[in-house]
C-alpha cells in the first residue's frame, strides 16, 4: 500500500513536466507537417508504376520501381515529349494446388504517359534494369543542355 | 492471368516501436506467403535490394528479413519529381512450429526474394511389431 502522498512534488518534477509538455508540442507539429523530418513528401499521379525523375547537366533520369518484371516485359515509346511505359507483370505460382495464407502483391498490366519537361535526342536514349529499378536514361537535346557563356570585357 | 490494371499504392512505411540504428526511411515489403504439402514459400518485392545486402535471420521463432539498398540516382543529380521515395526494408514474421529452421533458402532476382520454408519430416507411423512369449 502506498504511504507517500502522490500530490507531494519533490523539488524539480515541474520543470521536468514543461520539458515533457515541450517535447509532445514538437512531435505534434513535426506530425502535422507530413511525418518524421527527413522523408521527403511524395506526391502521387494515382498511375503505376510510381516515377522519380531527375536530371544532370547532360541527361534525364527516370527511375521506377517494378520488381519481378523482367526487362522484356516493359515496352517503352517516345513521341514527342510524351514517354509511355507499358508493361505487364505476372506473378508465378509455383503450383496451382498451394494455398496462401498472404497476397499483397499486385499482378496485371500498366500504362504510363509522363511528359518530358525538356526536349531530349530521341536517339540516343537508353534503358536498364537492375534489381527491380528500371532507369531510363534520356540525353538532352542540345538545344536544352546548359551553356556557359563567357562574357566579353569591354 | 488476370487481365487488371495495376493499381498504384504508397510504399508503407515501416511503424515500430523499436529504434533503428541508422537514420533513414523504412519500408514494409509487400509479401506473398503460399503453402503447399512440403513447404512454406515467402515472396518479397524488395525493389533496389542487391542479393548481397539482404539479411535473414531467425531468432526466437522469428523471421527477419531486412534489405539494404543502393540509393538509385547518381551524384550531381538534381530532384524534378518525386513519387517515391527510397529506404531500407524490413519485416518480421513469427515462424510455425512446422517449419525445419536449418533448411531455409533464399534466391533473389530482379529485386524479388524468395524464401523456401521446408516443412519439418513428420513423425512417421511406425507398425509395434508384438513378440509372443
Amino acid at each position: 500500500m502506498a504511504i507517500l502522498k502522490w500530490t507531494h512534488r519533490p523539488f524539480g518534477v515541474e520543470l521536468a513536466d514543461d520539458f515533457i509538455r515541450l517535447q509532445r508540442e514538437m512531435h505534434r507539429l513535426l506530425s502535422a507537417a507530413g511525418g518524421r523530418p527527413g522523408v521527403n513528401l511524395v506526391r502521387t499521379s494515382g498511375v503505376y508504376p510510381a516515377l522519380n525523375l531527375s536530371e544532370d547537366a547532360e541527361n534525364l533520369y527516370l527511375r521506377a520501381e517494378l520488381p519481378g518484371i523482367e526487362p522484356e516485359q516493359i515496352d517503352l515509346s517516345i513521341e514527342g515529349d510524351s514517354l509511355t511505359i507499358r508493361g505487364q507483370r505476372t506473378i508465378s505460382e509455383a503450383d496451382k494446388k498451394v494455398n496462401y495464407h498472404r497476397r499483397e502483391r499486385e499482378s496485371g498490366y500498366f500504362r504510363r504517359v509522363l511528359t518530358l519537361p525538356s526536349p531530349i535526342d530521341h536517339t540516343k536514349v537508353a534503358a536498364a534494369a537492375k534489381n527491380g529499378v528500371l532507369t531510363i536514361t534520356l540525353p538532352k537535346a542540345e538545344a536544352a543542355k546548359p551553356r556557359q557563356l563567357k562574357v566579353a570585357a569591354a | 492471368m488476370s487481365e487488371k490494371e495495376i493499381q498504384v499504392k504508397d510504399k508503407m512505411e515501416l511503424t515500430e516501436q523499436e529504434e533503428h540504428t541508422q537514420p533513414g526511411p523504412v519500408f514494409v515489403p509487400d509479401v506473398d506467403i503460399y503453402e503447399d504439402q512440403s513447404a512454406l514459400t515467402l515472396v518479397a518485392d524488395m525493389p533496389g535490394v542487391d542479393g548481397d545486402h539482404i539479411e535473414i535471420d531467425t531468432k526466437d521463432n522469428h523471421l527477419i528479413i531486412v534489405g539494404h539498398i543502393t540509393p538509385a540516382a547518381g551524384e550531381g543529380e538534381h530532384v524534378l519529381l518525386k513519387e517515391y521515395n527510397e529506404g531500407r526494408f524490413h519485416r518480421k514474421f513469427v515462424l510455425a512450429d512446422i517449419i525445419d529452421q536449418e533448411k531455409i533458402s533464399a534466391t533473389m532476382k530482379n529485386g524479388v526474394l524468395t524464401l523456401v520454408l521446408p516443412k519439418i519430416e513428420r513423425a512417421k507411423p511406425r507398425k509395434i511389431a508384438v513378440t509372443i512369449g
